[in-house]
């Protein structure tokens, strides 16, 4: 019960820090993170997976509401994290039995990171290829994509360490 | 009948998954649509509410620039005024002053409570709807020049699809006596340059020309600034294309007039009379 609290309780903080705040950066005029995917990293492994995939879904729609992107966040997110698991098992080599023990904060930083950025990387390829919708302006597409990866990826790394380091 | 089961349980995930990628695909096809986007879009109460709740905490940070926005445009309005006064007053016969009978258009003022533009698809959120009697396909402009068209409205929440979005093309141009049209489009590079496409080749155009809306259409009364032309393609290319810097910056809008034209469904019944 407890759990499930803080799971929707951290859905709504990532989902309102995402469109009240960091839709807003524009940092040099068009970069902004996107941390609320940091949902589908932190989320527990499970065997039964409708609720976390319907989760993330609803989570890209929402923010979707909020930034009028039709339903490219929702897009986006349900695909990583309806690859996470694959991911899973290639970085972190665990098979299903292990899912219930597994914790992204025991496992060792760098498969982490591979993990994160991979996951990162690939929605935020679809998301801005979604949001361009045309094959012009394709080095546009690669260089947000790297510019709002970099931005994310440093946010999720240094709110990681500092909330673990509390405990 | 095992079969179809069997086969439901193992791919039950992906089946999922798949339905709703689906789901996720047509609204974001839906949202290009300008007629179609209906339902996700920032103008329903809910999240209406929210960013008028956040503009109504954060506007007192720009109240200075609005009042010297407000006062700016007030000082133009008042010496227009005053020069119509005079000229009425010279001539000595009876005035008939057929605008006061044939009003054309009414203004509704308005506040933007979201704001993009660094996406190649911008909308803005005002807090005036339907119950504001402001509905689709207004123009929104404010006093430096025009800002978008309304799109889809709420009870009390309007979209704006701004100028700074891939789809919009608004007839535009040339401010003075020639009357040389082209289309405004936007090439989602720099949000303060937007482009005139379609100019005739014969045109004077200078660098520093003001640009203003054409009145072409239903849409925008004409004679609405829009930018000074920043940049004049001097290659033989099918379009001939203008970089228009805007007045505005689309960064930084608070207040702006939503503009309703009276006589545009009479014009509208009219152009879509079938020939016979």
């Amino acid at each position: 019960m407890n759990k499930s609290l803080n799971q929707s309780l951290f859905f709504l903080f990532l989902l309102f820090l995402q469109v009240l705040i960091l839709n807003n950066i524009n940092f040099l005029g068009y970069i902004n993170p996107y941390l609320y995917i940091s949902f589908v990293f932190l989320y527990p492994l499970k065997e039964k997976r409708f609720s976390f995939l319907f989760f993330s879904f609803l989570l890209g729609l929402l923010v979707d509401f909020f930034s009028d992107s039709g339903g490219i966040h929702a897009f986006s997110t349900l695909f990583i994290a309806y690859f996470r698991l694959f991911f899973v098992k290639v970085f972190f080599r665990k098979i299903p039995a292990d899912y219930p023990f597994f914790n992204i904060k025991s496992e060792s930083f760098g498969k982490v990171f591979n993990y994160v950025v991979t996951l990162t990387i690939i929605h935020h390829l679809i998301y801005f290829s979604f949001a361009n919708f045309s094959f012009q302006n394709l080095s546009m597409v690669f260089l947000n994509t790297l510019y709002a990866s970099v931005f994310t990826l440093i946010l999720f790394f240094t709110g990681n360490y500092i909330f673990t380091k509390n405990e | 009948m095992q079969q179809i089961i069997y086969f439901f349980q193992k791919f039950k995930y992906f089946l999922f998954f798949i339905l709703l990628e689906f789901i996720a695909l047509t609204f974001t096809f839906n949202n290009l649509n300008f007629h179609k986007s209906k339902f996700v879009n920032s103008a329903n109460s809910i999240t209406g509410g929210f960013y008028s709740t956040l503009s109504n905490s954060t506007e007192y940070l720009d109240l200075k620039s609005e009042n010297e926005l407000l006062s700016e445009e007030n000082t133009r309005l008042k010496n227009i005024l005053e020069k119509n006064i005079t000229v009425s007053f010279d001539i000595d016969s009876t005035v008939i002053d057929s605008l006061k009978y044939q009003q054309k258009y009414t203004f509704t003022n308005a506040k933007i409570i979201n704001n993009n533009y660094s996406k190649p698809f911008n909308f803005l959120t005002i807090n005036k709807g339907k119950n504001q009697k402001v509905d689709k396909e207004m123009a929104v402009i404010n006093s430096k020049g025009i800002i978008g068209i309304t799109e889809n409205s709420s009870s009390n929440y309007t979209r704006v699809q701004s100028i700074l979005n891939k789809n919009s093309g608004i007839n535009a141009r040339l401010k003075g006596n020639t009357s040389y049209y082209g289309t405004l489009k936007w090439d989602s590079k720099d949000y303060n340059t937007v482009q005139l496409h379609d100019i005739p080749r014969q045109a004077p155009l200078k660098i520093g020309d003001t640009i203003e809306t054409g009145g072409k259409s239903t849409i925008f009364p004409e004679g609405i600034p829009i930018g000074s032309i920043s940049k004049i393609n001097q290659g033989n290319t099918a379009d001939n294309k203008v970089d228009v810097l805007l007045f505005n910056d689309m960064s930084n809008l608070g207040f702006v007039y939503v503009i309703k034209n009276l006589h545009k469904e009479e014009i509208q019944s009219l152009e879509n009379t079938n020939n016979e």
